[in-house]
C-alpha cells in the first residue's frame, strides 16, 4: 500500500472508500453467482444442491450483507452521477450522502424480514 | 507615505520580461494532444470508461434492484429458489434479456471498477500488468459462460 492514503476524511472521502469496498465485494460475489447459476446446465440436482447453501442461516445473513452493499453502492452511485452531471451536485454532496444513508437505513429495515424470513422461520419455527 | 514608496518601488523594480515585441512563450495545456503524443494516449478511452460507469450504473440500479426484489424479497425470499424457479423465469424472453443485459453490464462495470482499483494500488509495472491480465481473463470467461448458460438453458435436462 502506498504511504499516506488518508486524504481529507469526512463525507467525501469515506463515501468514496465505502463505494470502492462495496464495489469490489459485489464484483467478487458476481463471479461466484455466475458460476453457481451455470450449474443449471449440469443438472437440476447440482443446482438445487448449491442453492441449498444459500438457504443456510450463515449464508442467508451474508445475503442480507450483500443487499446492504448493493443498496449503498446503488444509492451512492446515483449521488456520484448527480455530483458529476448536476450543476449544484458538488455543492450538495454532503446533504446527498446523508440522504443516501437515510434511504439506505429505511430500505435495510424494510428488507430485514423478507430477506431473512427463511432463517427466522427455520430457527424460530413458523 | 510608505504605501507610495512601496508602490513606486514595485514599479521601478518590476523587470518587464515580456512585452508586445517580446511575447512570453506559449505553454501547452497539460493534456493537449500534439503530433508528438504517443499512440496509446491519443484516444478517449478513459473518458468513455468514465461515461460508461455512469450510464451502466443507472441501468444496473433498475436491473439489479429488480433482480434482488424478485429473488430475495418477494414470495418467501430465498426459500422458493431452485431449478424449477429458474426454469419458470427463463421460459420468458423478457427475463432472459433482463438477465443477459444485467450479466454483461454488471461484469463490464465491475471489471472496469477493479481495473481502476488495480491501477491505483499495484505499484510495480509487472504486478499491475499481471493482475489486469488475470482480471480480463476471468471477466471474459465469466461473461461467455453466463451468456452460454442463458442461451442454451434446457428446462428438460436429465
Amino acid at each position: 500500500m502506498p504511504a499516506g492514503t488518508l486524504y481529507r476524511g469526512r463525507e467525501g472521502m469515506w463515501s468514496w472508500v465505502a463505494h470502492r469496498v462495496t464495489g469490489v465485494l459485489i464484483f467478487f460475489f458476481l463471479f461466484v453467482h455466475v458460476l453457481d447459476t451455470a450449474l443449471v446446465r449440469v443438472s437440476p440436482d447440482a443446482y438445487d444442491n448449491v442453492v441449498a447453501t444459500y438457504k443456510t442461516p450463515i449464508v442467508n445473513v451474508m445475503e442480507y450483507g450483500l443487499v446492504a452493499a448493493i443498496l449503498f453502492h446503488a444509492l451512492n452511485g446515483l449521488r456520484v452521477v448527480l455530483v458529476d452531471f448536476w450543476s449544484k451536485g458538488p455543492k450538495y454532496q454532503k446533504q446527498m450522502l446523508w440522504t443516501v444513508v437515510g434511504v439506505w437505513v429505511v430500505l435495510m429495515a424494510g428488507a430485514f424480514y423478507p430477506v431473512l424470513q427463511h432463517t427466522l422461520r427455520t430457527l424460530f419455527g413458523s | 507615505m510608505s504605501a507610495e514608496t512601496t508602490s513606486a518601488g514595485a514599479t521601478a523594480n518590476d523587470v518587464r520580461l515580456y512585452d508586445v515585441d517580446n511575447p512570453a512563450p506559449v505553454i501547452e495545456a497539460p493534456r493537449k494532444r500534439t503530433k508528438k503524443t504517443g499512440r496509446a494516449s491519443r484516444g478517449n478511452f478513459e473518458m468513455q470508461a468514465w461515461l460508461f460507469m455512469r450510464l451502466s450504473g443507472i441501468v444496473l440500479v433498475v436491473l439489479v434492484l429488480g433482480h434482488l426484489l424478485i429473488q430475495l424479497v418477494l414470495d418467501g425470499g430465498v426459500s422458493k429458489i431452485g431449478f424449477a424457479f429458474v426454469a419458470g423465469r427463463w421460459a420468458s424472453p423478457f427475463w432472459q434479456v433482463w438477465d443477459l443485459l444485467m450479466l454483461w453490464l454488471a461484469m463490464l462495470h465491475g471489471a472496469n471498477g477493479l481495473r481502476t482499483v488495480i491501477n491505483d494500488y499495484a505499484q510495480r509495472d509487472n504486478t499491475r500488468f499481471w493482475l489486469k491480465m488475470l482480471l480480463y481473463t476471468a471477466t471474459v470467461f465469466t461473461v461467455l459462460l453466463g451468456t452460454l448458460v442463458i442461451f442454451t438453458f434446457d428446462p428438460n435436462i436429465s
